[in-house]
């Protein structure tokens, strides 16, 4: 009776298990099939307009190629991304990690009082400033095929405002290491770069990371610097431009090629750098 | 109600526990209330009080200062040279010249303007050109001015703080920092100031300044059919809120309580949908048994991974009508033409972007629960269900409190996932300026600011998406039991 019972337990497990699987699976699948038929069309050289059919007409590279051409913007797009990027991950990072250092580590008068204020400030939308940026950046001449200095500037200027998942990160660093190395005779400044910066490492590359893939998916600030010049777009303002009503009908096709280009170096950072983001995203959302 | 006590509690049927406890949760709301204008109250107490002591200190370093100090008011620095901090005292005496340069040459004929925002249109009298004032200009450098002369009261303060301060120490008979102190203190003890510099600074000027700005862009009639000519025009933007009467021609109040309804109902269908069935996925993965495990988690990171103007752009033009899933399932439905099908759409597709980030935050919490717990439950005979509701559940939501409201207002501006699958469409002539009926506040506010150049009324819708969130925010982080104490972290 007892084994009986035991069995029918065991059974039940495999059945709740193959369920899970199924489940899974069928979730997978979901989360798969847009990039499949992404993947799909961007290899479509039959019919390079929107379409209804899930496999090409015909196979070819032809919209990968004509990516590469000199008659796309495309090449000059990536490159304008891949340069924003760069310098956005290195000085955002820089600049985001100093404040969240100063808040967690440090207790002085204005402390409170900044926390608070960047936290309303935090909840204005981010739009109602972009009008006025986007006239003083015209006034001092960087937008239209100059925007890159411009949204380099724009983006980086006020990511002191992102401090809250490096300092949750920073608040778990148990003060007493700071504390031995002030007795020892460091300076603040010895403290942050000998002690503090080394034990950061996850938290780091997960900024780095962030700020990194972050000008790939700008699209709405992009197009509106950019003003419709080809020369100053990054890759989501240019290749949204094919998707404009008198281009879509022979850029579709190119759009999914240029997708896939651009989504495969960001999906390789992500996976390779995955555990960072998940510790960041945790961390960040349990203490808030 | 009756209060009992914990042992009288404990007595009590499990039903009448538990109104108990939802009783005392609703009457404690009209005292956290209370609490709460209390605390608005006494900052505003501190605020006047503040700015009284600090005048009557003024006062008192002038009266009982040596002559060094007196000068000092006049001539910043002047107290730091004589007492021989000849660095300090020269940064604050090149402030002042540089503050009464950019005053008498620059700013000071921008901030008289201010309060009428020019009063001379360009004009072209026999085809020649005369510069008018230029009202952009004046209100934004009108502002900047604004905030130099703060800079400077605070300097100056600063300034003469130091006076006072450096009296005292003399009078001790101690020794004054020196130059070298300082720039030593900079990589020391104020390291902080140090490393704040940057940062601070790029804050305020990219994101106060230009808020401060556009608070004021409300309350004048910039648009962009004048944009270099336009006045204040007080809360006439505001009065078009309350403005209910349909027949004047205005849609704005309408169009605002529409899109503001649907944009709370959005915030909400999000974040719930997203977090339940973020926690379920999350769960599934967990569960003991199965396997592979890094891969079903690595599948769906794929959407997170891939920017989104990629995979919503297309996953927009999947759902069209000759789209990919009209084909598959040979049916012929317009998603993105009727309001409820594109809300729906909406809603569902932002599963697929969401879940996986509740997926990864969940995950983490999941193995943090006390294994106990679940094992003392099975011993008890409770099922899988029972135990989520009763620990899984209740242990999410107490640690996931301030992640939900904050993801509230996340997807209340949540820009990328509506303008890039509907663009607010459908687009109707019933709304102002043909909003969209998937319209969020915060694609209205782009929209009217970028496409219909109406600045004024972006302007104000944006002031009322900072009420309503900080209102919200403001009520929900008072009423819910706060797992925020920093300094018990460290």
């Amino acid at each position: 009776m007892a084994e009986r019972k035991h069995m029918s337990m065991s059974t039940k497990r495999r059945i709740g298990n193959v369920a899970s699987y199924v489940t899974l699976a069928l979730i997978s699948i979901i989360w798969i099939l847009p990039f499949v038929f992404l993947l799909l069309r961007s290899f479509d050289v039959g019919n390079t307009g929107p379409s209804s059919a899930i496999f090409p007409e015909k196979f070819g590279f032809g919209n990968y190629i004509y990516l590469f051409t000199a008659g796309a913007d495309f090449l000059k797009w990536y490159f304008n991304t891949f340069i924003i990027a760069l310098v956005v991950c290195v000085v955002q990072t820089a600049m985001q990690f100093s404040m969240s250092y100063v808040l967690s580590r440090y207790r002085f008068k204005l402390r409170k009082f900044m926390m608070n204020f960047m936290l309303v400030l935090g909840m204005f939308p981010g739009f109602l400033t972009m009008i006025v940026l986007y006239q003083v950046l015209k006034t001092i001449g960087l937008t239209g095929a100059n925007a890159v200095p411009g949204l380099i500037l724009v983006y980086v200027a006020s990511s002191g405002m992102g401090y809250y998942v490096s300092k949750g990160f920073l608040d778990t660093l148990p003060k007493s290491l700071d504390e031995a190395a002030l007795v020892d005779g460091a300076t603040r400044a010895q403290i942050f770069v000998r002690v503090i910066l080394p034990l950061c490492k996850p938290i780091l590359i997960y900024t780095v990371l962030t700020s990194f893939m972050g000008p790939w998916g700008d699209y709405v600030f992009a197009y509106t610097v950019s003003l419709g010049n080809e020369a100053g777009m990054n890759v989501a303002a240019g290749l949204n431009s094919w998707l404009a009503p008198n281009m879509i009908n022979d850029h579709f096709a190119p759009f999914c090629a240029g997708g896939v280009v651009v989504a495969i170096p960001v999906m390789v950072l992500f996976l390779f750098l995955q555990k960072y983001y998940v510790e960041g995203v945790t961390g960040g959302a349990v203490k808030g | 109600m009756k209060n009992y006590t914990d042992l009288e509690l404990l007595r009590l049927s499990k039903a009448k526990r538990t109104g108990h406890k939802i009783g005392v949760t609703f009457r404690s709301i009209p005292g956290k209330f209370k609490r709460l204008g209390i605390k608005i109250g006494l900052f505003f107490k501190n605020l006047v009080f503040g700015i009284g002591h600090w005048f009557r200190d003024i006062a008192l370093t002038f009266v009982r200062g040596d002559w060094k100090t007196k000068v000092s008011y006049f001539v910043m620095g002047f107290g730091n040279v004589s007492r021989k901090q000849i660095f300090r005292g020269i940064l604050f005496f090149f402030f002042e010249v540089i503050f009464i340069l950019y005053m008498a040459l620059f700013g000071g004929r921008y901030l008289s303007k201010l309060y009428i925002l020019g009063t001379n249109e360009k004009t072209i009298v026999d085809g020649v050109e005369l510069p008018g004032d230029n009202s952009f200009n004046i209100l934004l450098y009108g502002v900047l001015t604004l905030f130099f002369i703060v800079a400077f009261i605070y300097t100056w303060n600063l300034n003469i703080k130091q006076n006072r301060i450096n009296e005292q120490i003399l009078k001790d008979q101690k020794q004054l920092d020196t130059g070298k102190d300082d720039l030593r203190a900079l990589i020391d003890k104020n390291f902080h100031k140090t490393l704040l510099a940057l940062p601070t600074i790029g804050i305020i000027i990219f994101t106060v300044l230009p808020i401060f700005f556009m608070i004021l862009v409300a309350f004048t009639d910039y648009e962009a059919s004048h944009s270099t000519f336009f006045g204040w025009v007080g809360f006439d933007n505001f009065g078009q809120l309350f403005n209910w009467s349909n027949s004047g021609g205005s849609k704005f109040s309408m169009t605002f309580g529409q899109i503001l309804l649907w944009t709370l109902i959005w915030a909400f269908f999000a974040t719930f949908t997203n977090y339940f069935i973020g926690m379920l996925i999350a769960m599934l993965i967990n569960k003991k048994g199965i396997k592979l495990k890094k891969l079903w988690r690595t599948v769906l990171v794929f959407s997170i991974a891939i920017p989104q103007f990629i995979s919503l752009l297309f996953v927009s033009k999947m759902f069209t009508t000759d789209g990919i899933i009209n084909s598959l399932f040979h049916t012929h439905i317009d998603f993105w033409n009727n309001q409820w099908s594109a809300r729906i759409c909406v809603i569902i597709i932002n599963l697929w972007i969401g879940v996986p980030y509740l997926m990864l935050v969940v995950t983490g919490i999941l193995m943090n629960i006390p294994k106990d717990l679940y094992e003392s439950a099975n011993i008890d005979g409770a099922n899988g269900f029972q135990q989520y509701t009763k620990i899984t559940l209740p242990y999410m939501l107490f640690i996931t409190g301030p992640y939900l409201l904050t993801s509230f207002t996340g997807n209340m501006n949540n820009f990328n996932v509506i303008y890039l699958l509907t663009g607010g469409g459908p687009e109707t002539q019933a709304y102002y300026q043909n909003a969209g009926r998937t319209d969020l506040l915060i694609t209205w506010l782009f929209k009217l600011a970028v496409n219909k150049g109406e600045y004024d009324f972006a302007a104000v819708v944006g002031i009322l998406v900072f009420i309503v969130v900080a209102g919200l925010s403001l009520i929900i982080y008072n009423i819910i039991p706060s797992t925020k104490n920093e300094e018990e972290f460290q």
